[in-house]
């Protein structure tokens, strides 16, 4: 795969997300977060969370904001949604983003609105030219009222539609063609999907467009059993990251370079050492990742 | 020709776990979706009753964790979110529990979950300073009968024919509820003076005087109608609760 150069993602304003381990923000972790020596690189909110008008959770991450880089991940447009977005929610979201000014902004490929019924869940999309286009519709009309690029992330998923005509790589490569977005490629999702619809992840990497990756997330899953008996897994973000994701990362970052690179714990979470734990494991990839010229710049630049 | 699969095939079928999955999904290889399907519908649901349980701590621990979860199951049927903010979800459980029959012998319950909603109102309400004693000592003596004050965005104030307000402090904070009565009827005061959310029990005729003052009373006024409401009204004390809590944030107009 070609080595393009990235775009960088901090055009439009915001501190930079640098290409080192970041996680996902938890209240309980904040106050671990701010005292801890080890400096986490970035750290990754869900937009919704910081929707209401004021209180501690803004004030959390205000303290959080003022140390580190942040990234703001959306888990409720419906980007992939039949319907209009709802632009009250899209303003919603301009304001989070206005306010606290991420280096990066992420949404998925995904779906959870439909008739002014919200579902909990990020749902699967058909891979058809309807659904494209009208994907491409909604991302362009986000990075609009944004006025900056957003990231989207690769789904993970248990069901296939009939009506797919194409494959998932081909369908994100079309969309960030079209948009000009970036892609967030959660390299968890690959696995779970791959194993989930009986493909190489490896095979799905070599076809995905990773010269527009601008950020990784990583994940624990678990394991459940399908129709016919077989193993299935679940993206529930509860538990360590597989080996064999790691395994998957450090082929992708070996090809790309280091890159931003969040963690995603959302249930059972633990504290805050096990989840650190889990950045390093990822920074030392990254490091390893960076080639021995890299560091040794890094290291006469630090003086 | 491909079967295709609407939203609306998907969530109707999502919605009702007795249906089967939408023709036209399937895993790989034309294996069955019927487990897979389940999947999203098991994420779903699972993913709003944390969401009740975060909202509702004091409702889940009196009626137990299984019996909490499979309530809120039924009240997710009944009464599915319409917005992604999941802390704006759950404003018709009061009502839910009122008519939820196997809990009618619970009657605090709906006031419970009522006091719930405003602490989760109070945390999300604007940032805004408080009325202090401070400012309270700026007002001439000669204008204390006619001000008036405005409601910081956090304040609630929530009159129970229960010891509501006993019934959610001693839940959350995981105390024992043996020394509640909880047919006393109380008023609660929500409010977030600095940081953190406080829930407080109102004195007698408490609740009126806070809540003529969040209407727009003078403060005259207001005093007086506290007094009607209840003989045992102590105005010094209200306005001393009243500048603790933090239930106000600016002078409002002089009329």
């Amino acid at each position: 795969m070609p080595d393009t150069p990235r775009p960088t993602q901090n055009s439009y304003g915001g501190a930079a997300i640098p290409p080192r381990a970041g996680a996902g923000l938890k209240t309980a972790h904040v106050d671990a977060i701010l005292s801890d020596s080890y400096r986490i690189g970035f750290l990754e909110v869900h937009a919704e969370n910081y929707m209401g008008d004021g209180g501690p959770p803004h004030r959390a991450l205000g303290a959080i904001r003022e140390k580190f880089p942040l990234s703001v991940h959306g888990v409720g447009l419906s980007i992939g949604g039949e319907g209009r977005l709802d632009e009250t929610h899209v303003a919603r979201l301009k304001k989070v983003v206005d306010r606290y000014e991420p280096g990066l902004v992420s949404e998925h490929l995904a779906w959870s609105t439909h008739d002014n019924s919200y579902y909990n869940d990020l749902l699967p999309v058909p891979y058809d030219e309807a659904t494209l286009a009208r994907v491409c519709r909604h991302i362009e009309q986000v990075q609009e009222a944004l006025g900056r690029q957003i990231l989207l992330e690769n789904p993970s998923t248990y069901v296939q539609f009939d009506q797919s005509t194409m494959s998932e790589t081909d369908f994100i490569r079309q969309i960030a063609v079209r948009t000009g977005c970036g892609l967030l490629l959660d390299i968890n999702n690959v696995f779970v999907s791959a194993t989930n619809h009986g493909y190489e992840p490896l095979a799905y990497l070599e076809d995905f467009p990773l010269g527009r990756v601008q950020e990784i997330h990583l994940a624990g899953h678990a394991p459940d059993v399908d129709d016919e008996g077989d193993v299935i897994l679940i993206d529930s973000h509860d538990r360590p990251v597989d080996d064999r994701v790691w395994g998957l990362y450090e082929v992708v970052t070996g090809r790309i370079g280091p890159i931003p690179t969040l963690i995603e714990w959302d249930a059972d979470i633990p504290e805050w050492t096990i989840l650190r734990k889990e950045a390093m494991m990822a920074d030392r990839i990254l490091e390893a990742s960076a080639g021995p010229d890299t560091s040794l710049r890094q290291r006469a630049a630090r003086g | 020709m491909q079967t295709t699969v609407s939203n609306r095939e998907f969530t109707t079928a999502l919605s009702d776990p007795d249906s089967p999955a939408p023709e036209g999904i399937r895993g790989p290889n034309r294996k069955k979706s019927a487990n897979r399907f389940d999947i999203y519908r098991n994420n779903v649901v699972v993913g709003l009753i944390d969401a009740l349980g975060e909202i509702f701590p004091a409702v889940a621990r009196l009626v137990g964790e299984q019996f909490f979860q499979d309530m809120a199951r039924l009240y997710i049927r009944a009464n599915p979110p319409n917005s992604p903010l999941l802390f704006r979800y759950g404003r018709s459980m009061p009502d839910f529990l009122a008519k939820f029959e196997p809990v009618a012998h619970l009657a605090y319950l709906p006031d419970v979950a009522r006091m719930e909603l405003a602490w989760l109102d109070a945390f999300h309400a604007a940032d805004t300073s408080c009325f202090s004693a401070a400012d309270l000592g700026t007002v001439p003596q000669s204008e204390l009968d006619d001000l008036r004050l405005t409601q910081h965005p956090a304040t609630r104030v929530i009159r129970s024919r229960w010891a509501a307000a006993s019934i959610v402090s001693a839940t959350r904070s995981g105390a024992s509820l043996a020394d509640i009565n909880p047919t006393a009827p109380e008023d609660g005061l929500v409010t977030r003076p600095g940081h953190d959310v406080q829930l407080r029990r109102l004195l007698p005729g408490a609740a009126t005087f806070l809540q003529s003052l969040i209407d727009g009373a003078r403060l005259a006024d207001a005093a007086e109608a506290a007094g009607r409401d209840n003989a045992e009204f102590d105005l010094p004390l209200a306005i001393r609760v009243m500048l603790e809590a933090g239930a106000f944030s600016l002078r409002g107009e002089e009329v």
